[in-house]
């Protein structure tokens, strides 16, 4: 971890600091004390002293401080002291407490993790699908899922455009534990490339030949001249059947599930957009934010929503 | 002393006042000037590229400030959520610096690669699109308006002034790197990398 205060200070700005400290609370009390007077006794002829100020022949007495006054003034001095006798304050003098800002966020980790530890730990033991069952679990994981998951694929884990839905059985990237885990431990990256450069012909035919494969409206001789095309440019990744690789996020492109729909858009209209500009899927690493237990837990959250319904 | 000299001399009053409230700033500011942590940057910062630089003066034009900080205290509560708490050689090359006070949004001090460049696109343009309960405002002019690149260089040459060790390379590629760029592309880069230096940010 890095270190917040890491290098003590040099004698020269420690005592710097010291004398400044201590020398403001002297001269406050300096302050205080030559300006005190509580003698308000009249005089023989029976006059108090005034200040001197008169308006309209009223004159302004010159009493002093009242005394609650005077030691609330004495309280704060007092106060000061005690707090740098406790804590650091004083250039490099670290207090009798010994207390730091980071030794208390240590502190309240520690603590935070010898509760939760043993819990997550339990957890991480159970295999994916049992865990998926415990509901308590999958309450613990829903927590994390919102937090961390939700504002991509949505608080319904229904996800939008551009961010898959997590309830279906349409996985890019399979949806076997092992899989979920995969894709969470490591992230994903998607990548789709422009096919631009096979003009406008050709990417007409190829739309014409994807609609045809999941029978959406289309054009016949269109789809038919599309197919060679596919089958040269497009069929590396998503399969000569076009059923698509979970090995390499390649969607299959049988079914009537469209990553990149947008909402009121065309399906055709959608799968010229991808295919004149590509498309780049990334689904960030999660292990380095959550850490390996809320992984394994979150995973199984993922696998849990199969099985509602 | 008398009251008198000090209350009738305004400019005596106005000296000792400097006086009386300077000896805060002498004894918490002044030292930090000269502390390694506060003045070295941490290992493996590298000043903010060009287009980088033009998406953090989106982010100050648009206010983003004004919602979210840029500043995750040493608290559980912050770490736990948004990782490590800053250091301060992590912002040595940051002028002026983006701490925010105020979270009506979440902290972006570690806001880089959490999502992807293309939520953050989808979220700029309507926040709604992506996060239904949302209440921030929308940014679609950030589609439309593209970059010039005319002041990156004067941008850069100001803050290498300031102590930003840019190279004369790095200047004179400045306008040709920006130049032409959507305003988003650039304040999605500068997002994305928002406290990506230190190691184990969890």
């Amino acid at each position: 971890m890095n270190n917040l205060w890491g290098d003590s200070l040099s004698s020269f700005w420690s005592s710097w600091i010291i004398f400044i400290t201590l020398g403001t609370i002297a001269l406050s009390v300096w302050i205080l004390l030559a300006n005190r007077r509580t003698d308000k006794t009249p005089d023989a002829e029976g006059n108090v002293e005034t200040t001197g100020h008169a308006a309209d022949g009223i004159e302004e007495y010159d009493n002093p401080l009242p005394k609650w006054w005077f030691q609330l003034f004495v309280l704060t001095v007092v106060f000061a002291l005690g707090y740098l006798v406790l804590y650091p304050g004083l250039g490099n003098y670290a207090g009798v407490l010994g207390w730091s800002q980071e030794s208390q966020w240590e502190e309240e980790v520690a603590q935070a993790e010898e509760r939760f530890t043993p819990i997550f730990a339990q957890y991480q033991e159970v295999p994916i699908p049992e865990l998926a069952e415990d509901s308590e679990a999958m309450q613990v994981a829903e927590r994390i899922y919102q937090n961390n998951c939700a504002v991509c694929h949505g608080s319904n884990a229904q996800g939008g455009y551009g961010f898959p839905n997590l309830t279906d059985d349409d996985w890019l990237y399979g949806g076997e534990p092992e899989n979920i885990l995969t894709t969470l431990h490591n992230g994903r990256n998607g990548l789709m490339p422009s096919w631009q450069q096979l003009g406008q012909e050709n990417i007409e035919n190829l739309t014409q030949y994807v609609l045809s494969l999941s029978n959406e409206a289309h054009d016949e001789e269109r789809a038919e001249q599309g197919e060679s095309t596919f089958m040269a440019v497009c069929a590396a990744c998503h399969g000569p059947n076009a059923m698509g690789n979970t090995a390499i996020g390649a969607p299959n492109l049988t079914d009537d599930i469209w990553l990149y729909l947008a909402p009121g858009q065309e399906v055709g209209d959608s799968i010229r957009q991808t295919l004149r500009n590509g498309r780049n899927g990334h689904m960030p690493a999660q292990a380095a934010y959550i850490g390996e237990e809320r992984v394994h837990l979150v995973a199984a959250y993922v696998y849990s929503l199969r099985l509602e319904d | 002393m008398k009251h008198e000299i000090v209350e009738k001399n305004v400019g005596l009053l106005a000296v000792l006042i400097l006086v009386a409230i300077s000896f805060g700033g002498l004894a918490e500011v002044v030292p930090l000037f000269f502390q390694k942590q506060t003045t070295e940057p941490v290992e493996g910062l590298e000043p903010l590229s060009a287009l980088e630089l033009e998406g953090r003066g989106i982010y100050r034009r648009e206010g983003c400030v004004g919602c979210h900080s840029q500043m995750v205290r040493p608290f559980r509560a912050e770490t736990e959520r948004y990782g490590h708490y800053n250091v301060a050689g992590e912002q040595v090359y940051e002028h002026n610096f983006l701490w925010g006070s105020k979270r009506t949004g979440p902290d972006l001090a570690r806001v880089g690669g959490r999502y992807s460049d293309d939520w953050h696109r989808a979220h700029l343009y309507n926040p709604r699109d992506v996060v239904p309960e949302s209440i921030m405002p929308a940014y679609p002019w950030l589609f439309e308006n593209t970059l010039d690149g005319e002041a990156t260089p004067r941008k850069m040459r100001t803050l290498r002034t300031l102590g930003v060790p840019y190279t004369d390379e790095d200047i004179d590629n400045a306008a040709e790197e920006v130049r032409g760029t959507q305003e988003i592309t650039a304040l999605v880069a500068y997002l994305q990398q928002l406290g990506t230096v230190l190691e184990g940010t969890r």
